[in-house]
């Protein structure tokens, strides 16, 4: 980047600095100094990310009480209980950043900020709780071994250990579809019919097209992202579509078929008119998935209170018995 | 009408007292038979879990914080991994083919042995932490005698299943310190949902034939020195968190002989509606 012409002299040296380490593949520490705009886009990314989760704790928490099974319903609250744990941990990353994860809670709540569109749909049947693993964390997946690469030090180092549980999840979630197809008639159609309502959101996970994602250059430069949206939307495709084969699952797609000059699965044309209306909050649940973690918040505000005047009077007591 | 609805003409004699043919005696026994006490017992230990584990599990992603959202999953786990536990060894010992799975979602409300605590509503917070800490000291001073006991498969599972109820009862013993010990607020609902659970709680130390059976074939609880200790654990917990000890004596019972209250079969029809919407299905 050429140093803003107004920039004082320290600060040039500073950005030339940052952006060596950029060049040379290293990592960005909170210590370090960097740009304004690579914080503020690093904060944007991690604190969506950290939404997802704890919004994406919704449509799976939705089935936990008809889990079919006792296995089944441990392996969902696990599943869930994890997600919270991602939430929290990446939300404690941002805070390296030097935000709030409280402020970035509260944009979360008033609407502001956003979080993936996928957690807008709703979860319909059981087999939801199979596809979600298979295809949700399936595409997530494939974001986060990238950004396990990403330039800066926290995120990379939380991806690492997200992705760990993440690719566990997929493989039970991949169980569940597996086990379902070689079930009965009913539970081979409730399987399809999840498959096809999850398989084109689950495409939209990668964000827009390249040409449209306004952000992608400057990320790809500072090497936050590696890799671009319809590069890891492809590279998802081909690692689903065999898959799906496997379990003699149908994709909802009349244009998918194998290149053999580019070696890649091509894929029919996403409904980015959908895409953008759940985006901008008109999908089937962003109003009830906001409605729900305001619930949450304002019914849990008297208990906050409670243990925030608990420990005071306990900190009182402390020191009045030191004292 | 048709003649033979106005005739009655196919109607058994009810008028004359009499049984149709093939059914039963008209007069019969005050209560059910008594089945193998173990199962029994294991039923009791088992559904206790289970319930209160899945009313739990309602809670997963709408706590007060996230923090208690990870809390509240990991103790819906444990519960519902002893039931499992305790439900499976229930099966074997019964011997009619039931695995833990048929007997949480192929049982009817009446063939729940739980207590009627644990399937009381979570309402506000104040009431899911009173109805944990209830059922935790209870749970912890049961299965410290259950870990001694001399049949060795419910000694494990009591024994495995006692370390994690010794982890809950911390929990949720803190969080009645802190809400009856907390705000004017606070202090207010605890002490609610103390009074709103009290009548379920004669229930966990009502000694019947189960338990003497059950200590014949080696598995002994001495159900009133249980209660003497809840008791001092309860009122010392109670006394730190500022809050009284209700006066009430009027005790509600029934879960242990299947009846219920209102809650239960509300519960089971969400659990059990998968499952039973597709028997013989594996999931």
């Amino acid at each position: 980047m050429e140093p803003t012409p107004n920039a004082p002299a320290d600060e040039t040296a500073l950005n030339a600095a940052f952006e060596a380490k950029i060049a040379a593949g290293d990592s960005i520490e909170p210590k370090d100094w960097m740009p304004e705009r690579y914080r503020k886009q690093l904060t944007r990314m991690m604190s969506q990310h950290a939404h997802s989760e704890i919004v994406g704790m919704l449509p799976e928490g939705n089935w936990i009480t008809r889990a079919p099974s006792l296995r089944r319903k441990m392996s969902l609250i696990a599943k869930v209980q994890d997600e919270a744990g991602h939430g929290l941990y990446i939300y404690c990353g941002t805070e390296t950043l030097g935000v709030d994860r409280f402020d970035l809670y509260n944009q979360l709540l008033d609407g502001s900020a956003k979080y993936s569109s996928i957690f807008n749909y709703p979860t319909l049947s059981w087999a939801d709780m199979g596809v979600i693993g298979w295809l949700v964390d399936g595409a997530a997946i494939v974001n986060q071994t990238v950004l396990a690469k990403t330039s800066y030090g926290p995120y990379a180092r939380a991806m690492v250990r997200i992705c760990k549980e993440e690719n566990f999840h997929k493989r039970q979630g991949y169980e569940i579809c597996a086990t379902l197809a070689a079930g009965t008639p009913a539970q081979r159609e409730m399987l399809q019919d999840a498959v096809n309502r999850f398989w084109w959101p689950a495409l939209m996970m990668f964000g827009p097209s390249d040409k449209d994602s306004p952000n992608s250059a400057e990320l790809l430069r500072w090497r936050v992202k590696r890799k671009t949206n319809d590069e890891l939307r492809q590279r998802f495709v081909n690692l689903t579509v065999p898959q799906a084969q496997a379990i003699g699952i149908t994709l909802p797609d009349p244009d998918l078929r194998y290149n053999e000059a580019t070696k890649n699965w091509d894929f029919g044309e996403i409904d980015w008119a959908e895409f953008f209306e759940v985006i901008k909050g008109n999908g089937p649940c962003n109003k009830e998935r906001l409605a729900a973690r305001n619930k949450a918040h304002d019914d849990g505000r008297w208990v906050r209170e409670a243990a925030t005047a608990y420990a005071e009077k306990q900190a009182k007591k402390r020191q009045t018995e030191a004292a | 009408m048709t003649a033979k609805a106005a005739g009655h003409d196919d109607e058994p004699g009810i008028a004359a007292g009499e049984a149709a043919a093939g059914t039963r005696p008209v007069a019969g026994a005050r209560r059910a038979a008594l089945g193998d006490p173990l199962v029994e017992l294991l039923f009791r230990l088992g559904d206790d879990r289970l319930i209160l584990g899945h009313r739990l599990s309602e809670l997963t992603g709408h706590g007060p914080i996230l923090e208690e959202d990870i809390a509240t999953a990991n103790m819906a786990l444990d519960l519902i991994g002893q039931a499992a536990s305790m439900l499976k060894l229930a099966g074997e010992l019964e011997g009619k083919g039931r695995d833990e799975d048929a007997l949480a979602y192929f049982r009817d409300a009446v063939q729940f042995r739980n207590c009627l605590l644990v399937e009381q509503p979570n309402g506000d917070f104040a009431q899911t932490m009173a109805r944990q800490f209830l059922f935790d000291a209870y749970s912890v001073l049961l299965l410290d005698e259950l870990s001694r006991a001399s049949h060795a498969g419910i000694a494990a599972v009591a024994a495995k299943s006692l370390k994690e109820a010794k982890y809950h009862l911390r929990h949720s013993s803190e969080w009645v310190l802190r809400l009856g010990d907390g705000t004017d607020e606070s202090h207010a609902r605890m002490q609610r949902a103390i009074g709103a659970l009290w009548r379920f709680t004669g229930e966990l130390f009502v000694a019947d034939e189960v338990e003497a059976a059950a200590a014949a074939k080696g598995a002994a609880v001495d159900l009133s020195g249980v209660q003497a200790r809840w008791d001092t654990m309860v009122d010392d917990v109670l006394a730190r968190a500022t809050l009284r000890r209700p006066t009430d004596t009027a005790m509600q019972r029934g879960g242990r002989s299947g009846r219920h209250t209102e809650h239960l079969g509300h519960l089971l029809a969400t659990m059990q509606i998968v499952a039973r919407s597709h028997p013989g299905a594996t999931w």
